[in-house]
């Protein structure tokens, strides 16, 4: 008798402890975390400091639990700028980070060839720039569902900085290719593919020119793609490929290039669904994730006029907030800025509005849910 | 140096090269390959109903083996665009593997063909997503990233070396300006990306600043070459002449011609110091060869641009407003256009307009 006492007990015990659970389970979302998470952050240059102050606002008004490291990184304005070495141990620490876009000038101060951007992405080895190229809900352009993803080698090629005067009036530049960067571009891309259910994988190359360099790239990609067969993988050379983009952008999957034709293919992409202000993107390295527009203009015609479009940075920030397992937050503020866009009554001057950039960013903020 | 010299004796009215419109003038004809032919006969019978002082010289481009032992361009054909300083081509097919380099490249380093003009207007009649393109892109040819100087230096690494001149990227500016004065064009922008090669696209763009100052009622304007990509499908309006290296060239005028409908729609010069040769730059679509369904608008509008250059400018204009008011009407429209029409029916439609 007693036993049975005991056992009807505990089973009572048990479901009301179960649902104390679930309501609290209810109550506060699964993911929120107990610590606080901390991420460094770059404005960058141009209208930079404008949209990550919108961020900051969102993060605020979300209360989401992230601590930003700031550090004002800047090639165009040295003197201000805090040391490299700093920015990147920063990062090294922290593993994420957000960050507007850095102006590039025509020439360095003290003659180097190599630009800050470039030191950055070769000091933290972030070989591959993803951007997800998606027509925007609300967002009025002349081509509609558009959906690919944009791979880009970002560490070699082109942008090598290794350039020389042979004689006056004579300048050389090297574009390096290698086989274990090919290589891992293509490997980056492939998974990618097959994480994110993707069907094809087509790489632009210029190999019918180029035929040691981009043959090398090519070459790489396909004896990757031997290794995932129920990936489709396809070939196109980067003239051809800017033509089909702009008359019928629906082929594309996910693509993946070198480095320059991956700036090319990255811009008329983006400008395909929106322009600069809306396309999120992210350079990943082995080990850490820096989130930046897609699209990399300072928009510094812009500045101090409360005109720029923080829909880019605000879906980078969601981006960021999905790799650190904020999916509530990140969630949540994705839906925000969709429900913005997809009301069309708040738009700022590049999608054909006038709204300022604190007024678009008060919309996500009363949106958010 | 020699560039200078060479616009100086375009621009006399005196001078010997282009001294055309008094007599019927020679022109080298290169049919091609594939549809090359029939688009070629259109163009030469709209020619003839338009009683253009012009003598076709047909010649055969197909290699042939040289005393050296290599293949290459008859002799024949390279006398024939020397001694009449213009030529008009159909489409080549480059045969993979068979030993012997690009013809085009060939045609190209033979006549030292500097600059490749491309426009891209939009055609009223022709729906597109966009209705408002009107740029014309002018690219260095002959250097560049296509220079074709590789290395493996070890294993697995490979260098490119992009290859930019002073002399290259002057005569490619001046003649850029020259064009934009000649066409009534109000703005050349130059497309360059010193921010990244900062010696290389530097020295390029150093150049066009320097001839910019010789032509100050032209505008001028530099721009990078993403910013260039995202604004161009965004607003082509902005953008009038576009000046720029090799490869940009390549990517920028194709996507153009995206814009507008592709590559069976735009003409397409290449301006050289030994003559100019101006050309349709589709392919030669194998697959409808010899069954009268090719669409010779490219080639046509290649031909009125070399008219133009032979200053035959008011036969220029009469054919070019045949050819869209044809395709604008859309009775007559060839299969890529969306019509059901066939090459002879599109040509005689427009012989009929010049009649």
């Amino acid at each position: 008798m007693s036993l049975l006492t005991r056992n009807v007990a505990r089973c009572l015990i048990q479901v009301s402890s179960r649902n104390i659970h679930s309501t609290a389970a209810l109550a506060n979302p699964p993911t929120k975390p107990q610590q606080r998470v901390k991420c460094t952050l770059i404005p960058g240059d141009g209208v930079g400091p404008e949209l990550i102050y919108s961020v900051q606002e969102v993060f605020k008004a979300a209360d989401v639990p992230v601590d930003f490291e700031p550090f004002f990184l800047s090639e165009v304005n040295p003197a201000l700028s805090a040391p490299l070495e700093t920015v990147v141990e920063s990062i090294n620490r922290n593993k994420i980070c957000l960050k507007g876009i850095l102006a590039t000038p025509d020439y360095s101060h003290t003659g180097e060839l190599q630009t800050l951007n470039m030191k950055l992405r070769n000091e933290l080895d972030l070989y591959a720039n993803v951007v997800h190229v998606a027509s925007l809900p609300g967002v009025k352009t002349r081509h509609q569902g558009i959906d690919a993803v944009v791979i880009r080698e970002q560490t070699e090629g082109e942008y090598s900085a290794q350039e020389h005067e042979t004689v006056p009036g004579v300048v050389e530049c090297l574009k390096v290719v290698t086989e274990a960067k090919s290589l891992r571009i293509a490997k980056f891309a492939f998974d990618y593919a097959v994480k994110h259910n993707r069907k094809k994988v087509t790489a632009i190359h210029k190999a019918n020119i180029m035929k040691l360099g981009d043959g090398l790239f090519l070459r790489s990609c396909e004896k990757m793609a031997k290794l995932y067969p129920r990936i489709q993988f396809e070939k196109m050379i980067v003239d051809n490929a800017t033509m089909q983009l702009v008359s019928n952008p629906h082929q594309f999957d996910v693509m993946v290039t070198p480095n320059l034709y991956g700036n090319i293919i990255d811009n008329i992409s983006s400008g395909l669904v929106g322009g600069a202000g809306v396309v999120s993107g992210a350079s990943y390295s082995a080990s850490h994730v820096v989130y930046e527009p897609g699209a990399r203009h300072t928009f510094s015609e812009a500045v101090g006029k409360n005109i720029a479009n923080p829909t880019a940075m605000l879906l980078c920030a969601s981006k960021m907030l999905r790799h650190i397992n904020l999916l509530h937050y990140s969630q949540q503020i994705y839906t925000a800025v969709n429900n913005v866009l997809k009301a069309g009554k708040v738009r700022t001057k590049d999608l054909g509005g006038n709204a300022t950039t604190n007024e678009f960013t008060k919309a996500v903020i009363l949106s958010l849910k | 140096m020699q560039a200078t010299r060479f616009f100086k004796k375009l621009i006399t009215p005196s001078g010997c090269v282009r001294n055309f419109a008094s007599q019927t003038k020679k022109v080298t004809l290169i049919p091609g390959d594939g549809i090359g032919p029939e688009i070629s006969a259109a163009v030469q019978k709209i020619f003839a109903t338009a009683q253009v002082p012009i003598e076709w010289e047909s010649v055969d481009v197909t290699p042939v083996r040289n005393p050296d032992g290599r293949f290459g361009i008859p002799q024949a054909a390279i006398d024939s665009v020397n001694r009449n300083k213009v030529g008009l081509k159909g489409p080549l097919m480059t045969p993979v593997g068979k030993g012997h380099r690009s013809l085009n490249l060939a045609l190209r380093k033979e006549f030292d063909l500097y600059a490749n003009v491309r426009p891209c207007r939009s055609l009223e009649g022709y729906k597109t997503l966009y209705d408002d393109v009107d740029v014309v892109t002018i690219r260095e040819n002959t250097e560049g990233e296509y220079s074709g100087i590789e290395h493996e230096i070890v294993d697995g690494v490979v260098q490119s070396i992009k290859l930019i001149t002073e002399e290259a990227s002057k005569r490619v500016a001046e003649y850029a300006f020259q064009y934009a004065k000649e066409n009534h064009r109000s703005k050349v922008t130059v497309v360059h990306k010193a921010n990244i090669m900062r010696m290389s696209d530097g020295l390029f763009l150093r150049c066009c600043r320097e001839t910019a100052d010789k032509f100050p009622e032209i505008k001028f304007e530099e721009r990078y070459l993403d910013t260039v990509c995202l604004n161009m499908v965004q607003d082509p309006r902005q953008y009038d002449v576009l000046v720029m290296p090799n490869l940009y060239g390549d990517i920028l005028s194709d996507m153009c011609a995206g814009l507008v409908g592709g590559l069976g729609l735009t003409p397409s010069g290449n301006i050289g110091l030994g003559g100019a040769l101006f050309e349709s730059v589709h392919g030669t679509a194998p697959d409808i060869a010899g069954k009268d369904l090719a669409n010779p608008t490219a080639l046509l509008l290649s031909a009125v641009m070399m008219l133009r250059h032979m200053e035959m400018n008011d036969k220029a204009d009469k054919i070019q407003k045949a050819c869209f008011e044809t395709i604008k009407e859309g009775k007559y429209l060839t299969g890529d256009l969306g019509g059901k029409a066939k090459c002879s029916e599109f040509t005689n439609a427009i012989c009929e307009k010049l009649a």
